[in-house]
Formats: structure tokens, sequence, C-alpha cells
């Protein structure tokens, strides 16, 4: 088990928005949560990168492991860094005031690999061909779905080998989703992990190998994609 | 007449040197987190306080030593402890409201506070009588015809201009400065990226108030008598002159700060020398009511 979830219960302020959720994310899969809105999906991702208050929320009880040590007392930087975890968070939350390459060299601050970035941003050009067209442009000019495209290819400059995703297809046109998950999937070959959350459940059950349905804090369901695909109260609730 | 244009000019390159060098801890700290920090001036103020003790104790210890040596000692000596001075103030009263999550205003108020604190902390430690600076260097005074420059106006006007050459590289080539520019746009970001916002926010102080500590020290030298509430109006006029400059753009710290010394200098050089302040800032003003974001600013996108 690469990151391994048990027993959490977070909080923000006096409001318990996790109520004790466990699941798990073995290495080169991609799993996926759904789940409708305020079921927990974003907070449980913002608690695994350890995103600080007021943003982010409190651990109360329970562990986060990362190849089998906790890292609930890590800091949100030192997660990226170490635990090489990255988020590419909901709403792209790009640099608009940089350009695309600056976004994309942001990402490398604490690297010291310099082979392997040099490797890495040419990997990110030729995953998404448009943003090596417009590196050198202000990335707030940049279309929605290029926007997303550098959240992604800025997640993947960290040097993570686990990277999370909060809605990559919000905001894009039905095209370009696919063509995101395609790139995610291509991706996923290449030996990443990826914790995957999705509005559009459909789409992430197509691609996903695992999922778990997560209700007002719980999780309800688990199992292979391909089988809560089938199942009928999925289908009902999220597939409908 | 066209030599005392060129003297007027020198004079006001020196008065917009001081102005630009504290306009540009305003302007770091605003860029990055969009905190007025009101305690500036009074960094400044710590900074010339710091300078006196500092050269007073080495021209005490190294009485043999030339006076150039004691100020490339008191030099370096004083803008480290000023920044350390900055960056506390950053440690104990704005970062624990930051973690809290506080409104912009309690956090202007707390720099507000910050700034009396230093003021009266200084007051009641080292009694209300004013403290003269010591003569490091002599003055040598160059004169080309009925214009005559100090090496210490040189100084000043070099410094400032260097500055602004490292700040602007820093700031717009260095990734560093690039972590800077983007914690003003988007904060919640910043740490995923890798990057600790902390330590980020404490380089800014320090490059701030580390330039605060140089403004003390030249300006010490410059007019050495020293009192505990010598930053508070030259803080207010640094502040004015960055945000006419464009707040948060190091361009508009610079330009903003040579305007003021040029308007203020302009203004004696025409009216009597207690108009200075009212004309000075009615120009001021006039220039933000034509460009409330000020001469660099661009509305909300570009930050330092």
């Amino acid at each position: 088990m690469l990151l391994e979830i048990k027993d959490l219960v977070v909080r923000y302020g006096n409001i318990e928005a996790l109520h004790g959720i466990s699941f798990h994310v073995n290495e080169g899969e991609i799993v996926t949560l759904i789940g409708s809105n305020g079921a927990g999906k974003t907070t449980t991702l913002h608690a695994i990168t350890r995103v600080p208050p007021p943003e982010g929320p409190k651990i109360h009880t329970g562990d986060i492991r990362f190849q089998g040590r906790s890292i609930v007392g890590v800091e949100a930087h030192a997660i990226v860094q170490n635990c090489h975890i990255a988020l590419a968070p909901e709403g792209r939350h790009i640099f608009g005031n940089l350009t695309v390459e600056e976004n994309l060299t942001l990402a490398t601050f604490s690297r010291k690999d310099a082979d392997q970035v040099a490797r890495d941003y040419q990997r990110v050009y030729e995953l998404f061909p448009r943003l090596a067209e417009r590196r050198s442009q202000r990335s707030e000019s940049l279309s929605g779905g290029e926007q997303q495209m550098l959240a992604v290819g800025r997640a993947l400059m960290t040097g993570c080998k686990v990277i999370l995703l909060d809605e990559p297809s919000m905001g894009l046109a039905p095209l370009l989703m696919y063509d995101m998950f395609r790139t995610l999937k291509k991706l996923n070959e290449q030996g990443m992990t990826i914790l995957l959350i999705e509005q559009n459940a459909r789409l992430a059950l197509k691609f996903a190998h695992r999922a778990y349905v997560l209700d007002t804090g719980e999780i309800v369901m688990e199992g292979s994609a391909a089988a809560l695909t089938e199942n009928p109260e999925v289908q009902k609730a999220y597939l409908g | 007449m066209f030599e005392s244009i060129v003297q007027n000019l020198f004079n006001a390159l020196q008065w917009g040197s001081f102005y630009s060098l504290i306009a540009l801890g305003y302007t770091l700290v605003y860029g990055v987190l969009t905190l007025i920090n009101f305690a500036h001036g009074d960094i400044f103020m710590v900074g010339a306080y710091i300078a006196f003790f500092v050269a007073t104790f080495f021209l005490a210890t190294l009485t043999s030593a030339p006076g150039w040596v004691v100020l490339t000692i008191t030099l370096p000596l004083t803008m480290i402890l000023t920044a350390l001075v900055g960056v506390t103030l950053e440690r104990i009263a704005y970062r624990p409201l930051r973690r809290k999550g506080a409104n912009r205003l309690y956090v202007v108020i707390t720099a507000l506070m910050c700034g009396l604190i230093l003021e009266n902390g200084n007051l009641a430690l080292l009694g209300a009588s004013r403290k003269s600076f010591p003569e490091m260097i002599e003055k040598v005074v160059y004169t080309f015809g009925m214009v005559s420059l100090t090496n210490l106006k040189i100084a000043v006007i070099i410094s400032a201009v260097l500055v602004f050459v490292l700040l602007q590289f820093i700031v717009t080539k260095t990734r560093i400065g690039m972590a800077m520019r983007a914690i003003s746009y988007d904060k919640f970001a910043v740490p995923l990226m890798g990057i600790p916002i902390d330590a980020i926010i404490v380089f800014t102080f320090v490059l701030g108030s580390s330039m605060a500590g140089l403004a003390g020290l030249l300006y010490s030298l410059s007019y050495p008598i020293l009192d505990p509430y010598m930053g508070a109006l030259i803080g207010w006029k640094a502040f004015i002159a960055a945000v006419v400059g464009g707040i948060g753009d190091i361009r508009g710290a610079f330009l903003g700060g040579f305007l003021l010394g040029f308007v203020e200098i302009l203004v004696v050089a025409f009216f009597p020398s207690t108009f200075r302040d009212l004309i000075a800032f009615s120009i001021l003003l006039l220039i933000l009511v034509y460009k409330p974001t000020g001469l660099f600013g661009v509305a909300k996108t570009t930050k330092i």
C-alpha cells in the first residue's frame, strides 16, 4: 500500500467533516472517490496534502500513512518535498501573474535533481503540447482547458510519485474532458499513481481501477470500478 | 540659475533615495501579503539607532582603526540586526494572525500598534533626549562652480540605485522572487508546489527591513540627530510614495520615492519651506485622483 487512510476524522472548527474514513491506494493504481457535493471528497484530499488552516481541515483522530509512515505531522510543503504527493486543486489555482513556464518552474522549487527536472519539462510539454506553445504567455490568458493542463503539469513538475486530482474535468467541454482523462491514463501507464475526485462519476469509473463512494463524510461502498458501475445503487445515485 | 537647478537636482536625488529605500519595504511586504506594514517607518528608526549603537561601540573599541573600517563593519551589521527586528515582528505579531485567518483590518491595526510599541519602547529605554550620530568618515566636498556635492550624497544615491537593480533582479529573475509573486496571487497553491510559504515571507521581511536599516544608517550619516519619532513622518511619506508609484511594484516604489523627492525640492525652490509638505502632498493627491492604482499599478494583477 502506497497510501493508507485509517479511521480518519477531520474537523473544520467544531464541525466534523469526515467521520472516520478508511481507504487505500496501491502503487500504480488509479483510484477514484465519488460522491455528491459536500460528501467530503475535497476535504479528504486537503487532509492528505496537509493544506494548512484556515482552508485545510484539522485532523482529529486517525492516521494517514505513506509507504507505511504516518504523515499527519508533516507540513504541506514537506508533503510535496519529502513524500512526493502532489495535489492539482479544484479550481486550478494557477498563478495567473506568472508565465506558463514560470508556473512549471515554481513547482520544482525544492528539487535538486536537475537532470530529472529537465526530463520532466519535456514530459509535460509532450503530454500537453498546448503548454509548450504558450510557455512564455501569462497563464491567466490561457483558456480553461489549458489552465487545467497547467495545473496537472505543475503537479507533475513537483517530481511526485502520487498525484491527487480534484475535479480535473471541471469547466471543460466534453471533448477536452476525454482528452484530459486519456492523458491521465497515459501517465498512469507510465507508472504514476493517481487518486482522483470527479463529479462526473461515469467518466471517473471508466478510467479508474478501483473506487470508493463517499457520502456525508463516510465511505458507504467500495470495489473495483467495473463492479461499482454495475451496482444498481450507484447507478441510481451517481450515474442516473 | 543652471547651477542652482543642478544643485537642487542632487538634493532631490538624495531625498528620493531615502524615500525609495523605505518605500521598498512597504511595497515588498504589500506585494507578497497585501499587508500594509505600518511599523515599517519605525523599523527605519530602529535601524538608525542600531547603526548608532554599532558605530559607537566599534569606534570606542577599535580606536586605532580608520573610520571607513568601522563603517564597513557597521553597514552589514546594521542591516542584519534591523532585518532581525523586522522578522521578529513578523513572527510574534503577523504570523499568528495569518494562521488564524484574521481579517486584514486587524492585521493593519496590529502593524500600527507594533510601530507605536517600537517608538515608545525606544522612548522608555533610551529616554527622550536626542542622540547625535558619530562621524565615521570625513566629509569630502566636491565643488563644481556653484554646485557642491558631498561624498555621502553620492554614496546615498548610488546605494539606492544598486538596491533597486538588485531587488528588481531578485523579484523578476529568481525562483524565490517567483515564489514571492506567486504568494501575492494565490497563497493557497504555494505550499502545494513544495514551497515553504513562511520561509518566503520571512525572506520578504528580511529584504524590506535590511533596506530600512541601510536607509537608517545612510540617513543618520547625512542628518546625524536621532530621536524616537524620526521614522514616523518619513515612514508615512515613503508609504505614500510607494502608493503613488503603485504599491506592490518595485519600480513603483523607486519612482514614487524619487518623485516625492523632486516634488518637495521643487516646492521649496519656489515657495517658503513651510509650504513644502502641503503642496507636495496635494500634487501626489492629484496623481492618485487621476490614476488611483498608482503610476505602475495594474489593478490587482501584477503585484511586486
